[in-house]
């Protein structure tokens, strides 16, 4: 046991408002405990309930370190179990996705349960007649997550038995998800094939922070989407040209500072945030014919506009997803140790509205998202190299205080300019918050996080 | 003019050297305007559009990759990584010398390393070949990988 467990103290002492202490990045007790407390008191996100559309279709993947099944079960409700037998500990489930009928079957010895869980049998069991078995862990099935939410299709959870509910840990933020999913004109998202599996040998935080750092792109993102630029110019089409797809995607990484000054971020209690509150990159894709139009008759042409006019650029749903709403993009950075970390690029298609959307989509997360993608090139070895940097005794605190403030209220909603590094900030002070909620005995818990 | 089996194979080798040795210019010359370099995401993909490959690019694309190889301030390619392919015996699947259009499917092993690290990929080739003014010239490729469902680090050259 090192130095942080049980220590509520020591791990709020981490984040001094500026700068926050490399421990948080490169610490395998920190990862751990991060994952005990962190994960467990949070909403985290699973999936999206169209990747499990029919009665026990299910879908494997992680909250935290903790393996899980996404599940819908018989009354047509998505429920969240661990993925484990109560028997001896078998997963229960391999594939990623699969339909399992009316119960999963444990393939050791047979112990079977419904898609909620429940026991349902076990072969032999008279072998367990007289032996207290009801008093056992294991007579009670598969355990489920704490709770468990179904937001307009993207489902969360929460591990804790107790702990903040979903309205309150989210409030204001979900107007992010909201317009993602009102930008179908059937108000409905469905997930277009599987994600991209990247794997990034640093710690997760760094790409929850990159998410929001909007100083970055056109100094590492040069070697591509500058390149991008110049091959385009030397290209020299007659004035008006209209931009290519690709160069429509590419092109504004190379946006000035000021771009990025003016766009805004806001943040939201809780660890969430958003870029692009006035303009981001994807404000000047052209115009899909049909759209429009489409939007329109759902909405009303006003509240069309209204929806379409909104052209956030990352949204960070603290702990480990962002979200683009323009282009219905969602990337879960999954946290496997202190230096280890798989991203999943997941995109949607708007019910109801042209393929030519998901078709832009589905060329923006390959042409930036994927491993062989030269923009993921390009942050990936920034991230590799901060990881490897940090070893690096003597200066052991990371800096984040562009247009920092004196009492900086994280408790409320702001807008600032584009380039504060207030969202990373909002970030750690969630951070600690959900990392002390349940640490330690009572008495030292902290203040805010017992409130 | 007709092509013999061993004009296609050999073509197919030629290219797989162009890549190792990084001869890009030479490499971009191979491909037909219109031609796209696929590189499915899932087994058996058959739609590039919709859903999301690791690749699926045009001319324009291809060459701001092997451009952005060689820039000065390409950060992910100091030190530069290095690749290796190797082929078996291509497939002639279709041969049309009429039409001037063919078709082979090779299986190579590729490998790529940078640093300390190096991966290496089974990968499924299919090109589509055309006969252009006596040159043969790639209409399209298509890469799958065979484990193309995996999570992968960074692949920064052309398998
Ligand atoms: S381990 Fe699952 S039934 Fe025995
Ligand atoms: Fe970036």
């Amino acid at each position: 046991m090192g130095c942080y467990t049980d220590n509520p103290d020591a791990i709020a002492a981490l984040v001094r408002g500026r700068e926050v202490h490399r421990d948080v990045y490169i610490d395998p007790e920190i990862y751990r405990l991060e994952m005990k407390h962190l994960f467990a008191n949070s909403w985290v996100f699973v999936g999206h309930d169209s990747q499990t559309p029919n009665k026990g279709d299910y879908f494997t993947t992680q909250i935290g370190d903790q393996p899980v099944i996404q599940v819908r079960h018989s009354d047509g409700e998505i429920h969240v179990l661990y993925n484990r037998c109560p028997h001896k500990g078998t997963k229960i489930a391999i594939d990623r996705t699969g339909n399992t009928g009316k119960f999963f079957r444990c393939p050791y010895h047979a112990w079977s349960f419904k898609t909620d869980g429940c026991l349902l049998a076990i072969p032999l069991k008279k072998g367990y007649e007289n032996t207290g078995f009801e008093q056992a862990e294991g007579s009670k099935g598969m355990r489920a997550v704490g709770a468990v939410k179904n937001y307009r299709g993207f489902i969360f959870a929460r591990l804790a038995e107790e702990g903040i509910s979903f309205e309150d840990y989210f409030g204001g933020s979900l107007s992010s998800l909201d317009n993602m999913v009102d930008r179908s004109p059937a108000g409905r998202l469905e997930v277009a094939g599987p994600p991209l599996r990247y794997m990034h040998k640093c710690n997760w935080k760094m790409l929850v922070e990159n998410q929001t750092d909007t100083c970055h792109p056109m100094v590492a993102h040069e070697s591509s989407a500058g390149t991008a630029v110049k091959l385009w110019e030397e290209l020299d089409m007659p004035e008006g040209t209209p931009l290519p797809p690709a160069m429509e995607i590419i092109a504004p990484f190379m946006s000035a500072y000021e771009f990025f000054e003016k766009m805004g971020i806001r943040t939201w209690p809780n660890g969430h945030g958003h870029t692009g509150v006035h303009h981001s990159i994807h404000s000047n894709y052209s115009a899909i014919p049909g759209y429009f139009e489409a939007m329109s008759e759902a909405y009303g042409e006003e509240r069309a506009k209204a929806i379409l006019g909104e052209n956030r650029h990352n949204t960070v749903y603290f702990p480990n997803i962002m979200i683009k709403g323009p282009i219905q993009q969602l990337r879960v950075f999954i946290p496997l140790a202190a230096d280890k970390t798989l991203v999943e690029s997941y995109i949607y298609r708007l019910v109801d509205a042209p393929d030519e959307l998901t078709a832009r989509t589905a060329m923006y997360n390959r042409m930036i998202n994927a491993p062989t993608s030269i923009v993921g090139h390009d942050d990936l070895e920034m991230y590799e190299r901060a990881q490897e940097g940090l070893a690096c005794d003597g200066l052991e605190w990371v800096n984040v205080q562009r247009l920092y403030e004196e009492d900086e209220d994280f408790d409320t909603e702001t807008v600032e300019n584009g380039t504060t590094e207030r969202q990373m900030r909002n970030q750690f002070h969630a951070w600690v918050k959900f990392m002390t909620a349940d640490m330690g005995p009572k008495e030292t818990r902290s203040k805010e996080a017992a409130e | 003019m007709s092509l013999t089996r061993d004009d296609l194979i050999d073509f197919i080798y030629d290219e797989a050297r162009m890549l190792d040795e990084g001869r890009y210019d030479e490499w971009l010359a191979l491909w037909q305007k219109d031609g796209h370099y696929w590189m499915p995401l899932d087994y058996k993909q058959t739609d590039p559009i919709q859903v999301t490959s690791l690749m699926y690019e045009d001319i324009f694309m291809l060459k701001l990759r092997v451009e952005r190889l060689n820039g000065a301030r390409t950060f992910s390619q100091k030190p530069k990584s290095r690749c290796h392919h190797v082929l078996s015996r291509p497939y002639v699947d279709e041969m049309d010398n009429e039409a001037g259009r063919y078709v082979t499917t090779t299986f190579m092993h590729y490998v790529e390393t940078r640093l300390d690290d190096q991966f290496l990929l089974a990968l499924t080739a299919r090109h589509e070949l055309a006969l252009v003014d006596g040159k043969i010239m790639i209409a399209n490729k298509r890469v799958d990988i065979l484990n193309c469902d995996a999570a992968f680090g960074n692949i920064q050259l052309l398998p």
